[in-house]
């Protein structure tokens, strides 16, 4: 009797656990871990979108392929007791024609590097091409080289074997992440609506304080939300973009308007007339193009882009991280970052109105020739070589990876006028900013750095463009930085060219955009370089002088302070502090929505600037966190920290930014309130759909957040 | 024996093994990763290991008694056996292989084959090893005891 009603209380309990944390825990008992997922499966996890799981990322489809049985065995067991739904296959053959059979039957590919059919990146490569599905590396081998391998090839993450349960439970995420960035396209297409994302962040901040677990429901609820109200606005009606499936044939179309075009002159307009393919959009061939890119590149071995790359970012994509400038540094992370971000950060910028397929083109190239830089044509931006690209394009490029201390205000203006501009002012950052090298390496601890990169690139794009008067910010792009930036978490301190104290770079942005928020110091979508950022996505809002974010320019300030205190810390580019290029429209105009992860990485900077020993690496982290959606905290140490950096720097910096340290107290004060910047931040951690457009504007919740 | 000594007697095994570096923390995951369900999975995952390892050290040994050695293909059956053996845990193997792709890529022909002896002998040292530790567990669970799952250390 009494065993009975025991049974039924533990029942219960069991079936509250499992509502409260969004696990199944009844079909957890059921299954013993092992049948459990089939059972769970349920919802299909990422792919629908519409059914929120409670279950996710339980259910997570996983296809893994690994030529060495016994690790192939293990990791099976492994998946599945993470409650994901497995298929091995021990040749890289099986695996791809399973892929094929099934477009939409995976949600994510984790492959080993050596095996005796094909080579793993090579299987990368097509996987990325043909269903752009996020891919993981994973090798006993843990070179450096082959690491970066993994990172210019687009793998999203690099596993070293022996790989840890630990390391497998958290894949989901990047899963999320694409598909928050592919979200992001289809949003940065349509006209930025700033005026949505507000409210989103409010509905935002009551999801991210629940659970983590609960936490990726509510994502996807707000996500949902968020596209159903996005599509209204839309016109472009391509907010909920569903992934588009490049079979052989679409990509033979592609490949032959391409051809048709010329390469260099491709450009995702005329690809798509070309093909003329129905329901396909720019953004779908943009982002195309820019893996294509990249993957011819790859192809055709060291070209002269790749010297000047190598030049730029390190010396050569093999280089090891060590003997990069302090600037390569930056640029390989950003690159990495870049790299990582998917061809949809590519797109945004693009989208952004970069009318370039350079997707990270934020990577600050080493005092390099600077116009060298945008000479490349590196669609494919995966280490460092989109940003190349971006630089080439010569599009607004307003990321400046580093802060360029030798800016001047002129120069910003300069920048603004031209992608090239900013170019050179990220050089310039980059050369003045030998600390920031140091920050660089430093940054890069071991996992790829793609994300640092990324970040770097992302925020640094100076303000100026808002000085300038334009409002630029795409905000795709900067969501896109700063999505990146939460990811690239992974303890590195967003790795901030070190902005030398007297840059005037930051002093430009400042006084125009005291409005800016300081998140989102640089639209990112509108630098194209800035891909980096663009996880965080709002940024860029900021940079826009149309912006008003009270912020204004954290982003500046914050590299002021950075440079100042701690070049080193800040290998990471402040994802907020994109900047947004004068070219392009700054859709945000009105609305400066610091995206949480913006104000992160204000956090971290400013926590750099202020020069405390904030460990970067904890700011990463909490970024990281926070992209793990978990830390309110966290983000909120950011936001604060955030804070007296852009004190600081406001009072450091000559221009007039926004007015005094003490406004700026509040970083984001007015526009968001903290719980937007955390809501949006939380969501862009947990992959929301609806963070997006928070992005863009959220990043002045970081007063909010408490230190 | 009864059923209680030759659980303390397992326990103190498996510690022995750690202590002396024949296996690593990897092993400890495969042990959670085993439960009701999968009873065997560690002794499943071993036994292929033990096949696959097995062919691996005799292409090992064909590939480096060839006249021309070709060190690509020794270093990657040497990396594929690095692979396996770390990710069971099998530490010394594994640090074996380690040695021996640094000497492959030396293109060192006697110290390659020194190394091979190495990890040949390596090998059939857990695999002795692991098996009498099966064998105890067969032991444990057919006079109705359970494999402990905690291994404290405390003595």
């Amino acid at each position: 009797m009494l065993l009975l009603l025991l049974l039924l209380l533990l029942l219960l309990w069991w079936c509250y656990c499992s509502v409260r944390f969004g696990l199944d825990l009844r079909s957890m008992n059921l299954g013993n871990g092992k049948g459990s997922m089939s059972t769970v499966t349920t919802t299909g996890v990422m792919k629908s979108g519409d059914v929120v799981s409670n279950q996710f990322p339980a259910g997570l489809r996983v296809l893994v392929v690994d030529d060495d049985p016994t690790c192939l065995m293990i990791l099976e067991k492994m998946l599945r007791t993470c409650l994901y739904e497995v298929t091995k296959c021990n040749r890289a053959e099986t695996a791809l024609s399973l892929l094929r059979e099934n477009k939409n039957g995976f949600d994510i590919v984790i492959s080993d590097v050596h095996m005796p059919d094909m080579d793993g990146f090579k299987l990368l490569e097509h996987i990325g091409l043909e269903m752009d599905l996020p891919v993981i590396m994973m090798s006993a081998d843990d070179g450096k080289s082959v690491v970066m391998k993994g990172v210019t090839h687009g793998a999203c993450d690099y596993l070293i074997k022996p790989v840890r349960i630990e390391a497998l439970k958290n894949i989901w995420q990047h899963v999320v992440r694409k598909k928050k960035n592919e979200w992001k396209d289809a949003e940065q297409s349509g006209s930025a609506e700033e005026g949505d994302r507000q409210p989103k962040a409010s509905d935002e901040a009551d999801y991210s304080s629940s659970a983590n677990e609960g936490s990726w429901r509510n994502s996807k609820k707000r996500r949902d939300e968020e596209e159903e109200e996005a599509e209204d606005r839309d016109d472009t009606s391509t907010l909920k973009k569903p992934r588009v499936v490049w079979s052989v044939e679409l990509h033979q179309q592609f490949v032959a308007a391409v051809d048709q075009l010329g390469i260099d002159k491709a450009v995702p307009k005329k690809i798509l007339e070309l093909m003329n393919v129905p329901g396909l959009t720019r953004e779908n061939v943009a982002s195309h193009l820019q893996k294509y890119r990249l993957y011819l590149r790859r192809l055709s071995g060291v070209s002269q882009h790749q010297n000047n790359m190598n030049n730029s970012f390190l010396g050569s994509q093999e280089a090891t991280f060590g003997t990069i400038s302090s600037i390569s540094g930056i640029d390989l992370q950003t690159l990495a970052v870049a790299g990582q971000l998917p061809a949809q950060s590519l797109a945004t910028l693009q989208a952004a109105g970069l009318g370039r397929s350079t997707a990270k083109a934020g990577v600050p190239m080493p005092i390099m020739d600077q116009r060298n830089l945008f000479s490349f044509e590196n669609p494919r931006v995966r280490f460092g070589e989109g940003q190349q690209q971006h630089l080439s394009s010569s599009k607004p490029m307003n990321l400046l990876l580093g802060i360029p201390t030798n800016m001047e205000p002129k120069q910003l203006a300069n920048l603004h006028q031209s992608t090239q501009s900013i170019a050179s002012l990220n050089m310039r950052v980059n050369a003045s900013a030998p600390q920031g090298n140091p920050l660089l390496m430093q940054m890069p601890q071991s996992q790829p750095r793609g994300q640092m990169l990324s970040e770097n690139t992302g925020p640094r794009v100076p303000r100026l463009p808002s000085s300038l008067g334009q409002p630029n910010v795409s905000n795709g792009i900067s969501n896109g930085f700063l999505g990146r930036n939460g990811i690239a978490g992974n303890n590195r301190g967003p790795a901030y060219n070190p902005v030398p104290p007297n840059s005037s770079l930051l002093s430009f942005p400042m006084n125009q955009s005291s409005e800016m928020s300081v998140n989102n110091s640089l639209p990112l979508g509108s630098t194209p370089g800035m891909s980096s950022i663009t996880t965080k996505g709002s940024f860029q809002e900021e940079v826009t002088s149309g912006i008003k974010t009270s912020g204004g320019f954290p982003s500046y300030d914050i590299f002021n302070e950075l440079h100042h205190h701690k070049s080193h810390d800040w290998e990471i580019t402040n994802p907020g502090l994109t900047y947004s290029a004068p070219h392009h429209a700054n859709p945000l105009q009105g609305n400066i929505d610091v995206s949480p992860s913006v104000l992160v990485h204000q956090g971290f900077s400013s926590t750099q600037q202020t020069g405390q020993s904030r460990d970067a690496t904890l700011i990463g982290k909490s970024m990281f966190s926070v992209g793990q959606g978990s830390e309110q905290d966290n983000l909120q140490n950011a936001v604060q920290h955030l804070h007296p950096l852009l004190v600081d720097n406001s009072v450091r910096v000559k221009s007039e930014r926004i007015p005094d340290a003490s406004s700026q107290t509040n970083l984001f004060p007015d526009h968001y309130g903290q719980e937007d910047l955390m809501s949006a931040l939380l969501k862009q951690q947990e992959g929301m759909g609806p963070a997006e457009s928070e992005f863009e504007f959220d990043a002045y919740s970081l007063d909010n957040i408490p230190v | 024996m009864d059923v209680g000594q030759m659980q303390r007697q397992w326990i103190d095994y498996t510690k022995s093994l750690f202590l002396e570096g024949f296996l690593d923390g990897q092993f400890l995951q495969l042990q959670q990763l085993q439960d009701e369900n999968n009873p065997d999975f560690v002794v499943e995952v071993v036994s292929l290991f033990f096949e696959d390892s097995e062919r691996l050290l005799k292409d090992l040994t064909f590939a480096i008694d060839q006249n021309g050695v070709d060190f690509k293909k020794v270093d990657a059956h040497v990396h594929q056996l690095k692979g396996s053996s770390s990710s069971i845990g099998a530490q010394r193997v594994k640090n074996c292989c380690i040695a021996f792709r640094n000497f492959c890529e030396e293109q060192n022909t006697d110290a390659c084959l020194r190394c091979l002896q190495q990890v040949k002998q390596e090998y059939c040292l857990v695999k002795n090893k692991l098996e009498t530790l099966f064998r105890l567990e067969q032991q444990i669970v057919a006079a109705g005891g359970s494999i402990p799952t905690e291994l404290s250390f405390s003595g």
